[in-house]
């Protein structure tokens, strides 16, 4: 099972709309992932153990993971390639 | 857990301000004024907005949602102002890039984790340009009140159950 790190600035506000729209990606999909909602600041705590991190904060730090911008879950704007990325991510 | 409130008194429209950060502190003190949030409020929200941009681009006007953590939060309520000069907000997720904000939204929470369905309609009126435009010209705020509140369901909100 993969494990997504969905982070913004508090971990209280934009995260629990990604967090929550990531879930019913993966349900729809038929996925099983292990989602873990941070905020950005913790990311480190998990840098052993994420295959993905997917944030609406901006992160200037390299990680050994992909990192996937998900503003568009907010705006809707280009959603359906955001959702792309993340199942092609999850699917690897 | 307070009640959700959403007053007239948290719309301010035609907002006067020459910066973002002036257009958060005049919407914090409004807030403070009204005993929603603690004074505290206001420096954490700036800061926060510096540190974590909330500026959205939008299918229509672009919009703003800065918030805070919930300890600065007395009353839950979102705050609601049309900028009579849109004013530039660092995009959500970008280092610099800006985009000229007409409509904010000032999150005041104060329970983490539980105001998922009240988030997800306001980014529904976010995906509905149309909405945000009728908003801008709105010219009374009962007017405007009446409009969120149908667009939001907060009248179904009662002792602050649904969130």
């Amino acid at each position: 099972m993969k494990q997504v790190l969905v982070a913004c600035g508090a971990g209280i506000a934009t995260s629990t709309v990604v967090n929550n729209a990531i879930e019913e990606l993966a349900k729809e999909n038929g996925i099983k992932v292990d989602l873990k909602q941070i905020r950005i600041a913790e990311v480190s705590t998990y840098e052993d153990t994420a295959d993905l991190l997917v944030t609406t904060a901006m992160t200037k730090k390299e990680y050994t993971f992909p990192v996937i911008n998900a503003r568009t879950f907010l705006t809707g704007i280009g959603v359906e390639d955001t959702k792309k990325q993340i199942l092609e991510e999850l699917l690897k | 857990m307070s009640e959700f409130r959403f007053n007239e008194e948290v719309i301010l429209m035609n907002l006067e301000a020459a910066d973002y950060t002036e257009v958060l502190q005049q919407m914090g003190e409004n807030l403070v004024k009204h005993h929603y949030v603690k004074d505290s409020f206001i420096p954490a929200i700036i800061e926060r907005e510096q540190e974590f941009a909330t500026g959205l681009p939008t299918a229509g006007v672009s919009v703003a949602i800065p918030h805070t953590d919930a300890v600065h939060v007395n009353q839950k309520t979102i705050s609601i102002a049309t900028l009579k000069n849109p004013v530039d907000f660092v995009i959500m997720g970008e280092v610099s890039e800006t985009t000229p904000v007409q409509i904010v939204f000032m999150l005041a929470m104060d329970e983490p984790h539980s105001q998922l369905e009240l988030l997800q309609d306001l980014m529904k009126i976010f995906q509905e340009g149309t909405f945000l435009d009728q908003l801008l010209q709105t010219d009374s705020v009962l007017d405007m009140k009446k409009q969120v509140t149908e667009k939001l369901n907060l009248s179904d909100f009662k002792g602050g159950e649904r969130l």
